[in-house]
């Protein structure tokens, strides 16, 4: 069966979504998520959706519930790089996703991580959030 | 009918000089139109009149025998909508044939009253009715005008400028209507994919009134953004806009709201972490060029 890799990054899980969402997969990455941060006592979980381009009211609410679901556990998340048209279309389905932390890009989402946890990643960058 | 068309085609050079004899100043225009122009468009309208007048049985001008006359009217009422011709003067210039055209009946007729009033008859719908094309193409060619200067208004009023590495503004000028909310959201989307830009400051400072429907708008370009990562703060929000959004309860609590956009701007440089610094020691320097600015020496 079809699955979404979550990939393990130090403390971090890494997700990247590249095929088009169904519900089944998306039901199954929820399960894959939280079995892997108390598997592996993650503290932050970096969605990316960069690839994504068609969204549905279930995508946008299973976004949400993969990051309440990593709270319970002690886990941040953050989703990045979300296309254009899709944050228009979530918006306007009226999901604004309110716990859920984004960023532009990977990059960015690891730094905002890593500023979660007071760790600088790479020592000297100084063009951080939390300056 | 085909004798409406026969008697067209025999006098049709002395119909065509009393035609242009007579129109008024008002309908030619010469400031817009020159005169050779109007009268080959006048030689070209009768002749085709003439061949579809002869060819057709009936007054019926939607008919295929009238395709070409039809064609022809719409073309020029087309070309002088453009030109700045006004509705009427355009209409004019076809209901103007009535006159040399009776003429010519009535010394054709002269013996047979019943006939020339038949004749009379049927010329006076035919030219009514293609003056009513004319107004009608007319109108078209105006809607297509009003319609695509819109189109040119909404992309023209809505620039996303990039004030520093990462920091863009939104300057929106004009009310916010849900169309122009659409254009304003994906071009700012798209300038925060494209620039990689972490905030972004809408002003508001030309939008005349905010409404509930207007904060709406607002509201969901900033989530938008905010979920595609990049930050939004609203600046240029003046006195009595102020007023308005709090008698109104719009809630923006959730959005960092500025009154200028040199604060904005002053708010989005030290969130990423940067400072303006005056170079040297100007002497008599009092505070930073623009408030909020870190001053470091």
């Amino acid at each position: 069966m079809e699955r979404i890799p979550i990939l393990r990054m130090g403390p971090f899980l890494l997700i990247t979504i590249q095929v088009d969402m169904h519900d089944k997969l998306a039901l199954q990455l929820q399960d894959d998520v939280t079995q892997r941060i108390s598997e592996w006592g993650s503290y932050g979980v970096l969605i990316d959706i960069s690839s994504l381009e068609i969204v549905d009211s279930f995508i946008g609410r299973m976004l949400a519930n993969i990051a309440a679901m990593s709270r319970v556990l002690g886990a941040e998340t953050v989703v990045v790089g979300m296309q254009p048209a899709v944050a228009i279309t979530l918006v306007e389905l009226g999901m604004s996703l309110p716990g859920v932390r984004t960023a532009l890009n990977v990059e960015s989402g690891m730094e905002l991580l890593y500023g979660t946890l007071g760790v600088r990643p790479w020592g000297t960058g100084n063009d951080g959030n939390e300056a | 009918m085909s004798k409406l068309g026969e008697i067209i085609s025999r006098n049709e050079e002395s119909i065509r000089t009393d035609w242009m004899k007579n129109m008024t100043s008002a309908i030619q225009r010469t400031d817009l139109m020159s005169k050779t122009e109007m009268q080959e468009q006048s030689a070209a309208l009768l002749k085709a009149i003439a061949r579809s007048a002869s060819a057709s049985q009936s007054l019926d001008i939607s008919s295929a025998d009238w395709t070409s006359v039809r064609e022809l009217l719409q073309d020029m009422s087309g070309s002088r909508a453009r030109q700045g011709f006004s509705p009427s003067e355009t209409a004019s210039f076809v209901l103007s044939l009535k006159h040399p055209l009776f003429t010519t009946v009535r010394s054709e007729m002269a013996g047979n009253m019943n006939e020339m009033f038949d004749t009379i008859w049927s010329a006076t719908e035919l030219l009514d009715r293609l003056s009513l094309i004319t107004s009608e193409a007319y109108m078209v060619t105006r809607e297509e005008l009003i319609s695509r200067q819109q189109q040119e208004l909404l992309e023209l009023s809505t620039p996303v400028v990039k004030l520093w590495d990462g920091i863009l503004a939104l300057p929106i000028i004009g009310t916010l209507d849900s169309s122009r909310t659409q254009v304003v959201m994906e071009e700012l989307l798209q300038t925060v994919v494209a620039t990689n830009s972490k905030f972004a400051i809408i002003d508001i400072t030309g939008v005349p009134t905010v409404d509930t429907l207007v904060a709406q708008h607002l509201l969901k370009t900033i989530t938008a953004a905010r979920l595609m990562g990049a930050e939004c703060i609203i600046s240029g929000v003046r006195p009595q806009i102020a007023q308005t959004i709090v008698h109104l309860g719009i809630n923006l609590e959730d959005v960092i709201t500025k009154a200028k956009l040199s604060d904005a701007f002053a708010l989005a440089l030290q969130k990423s972490g940067r400072a303006v610094v005056r170079v040297g020691n100007a002497s008599g320097a009092t505070g930073s060029p623009l408030p909020g600015f870190a001053k470091e020496g």
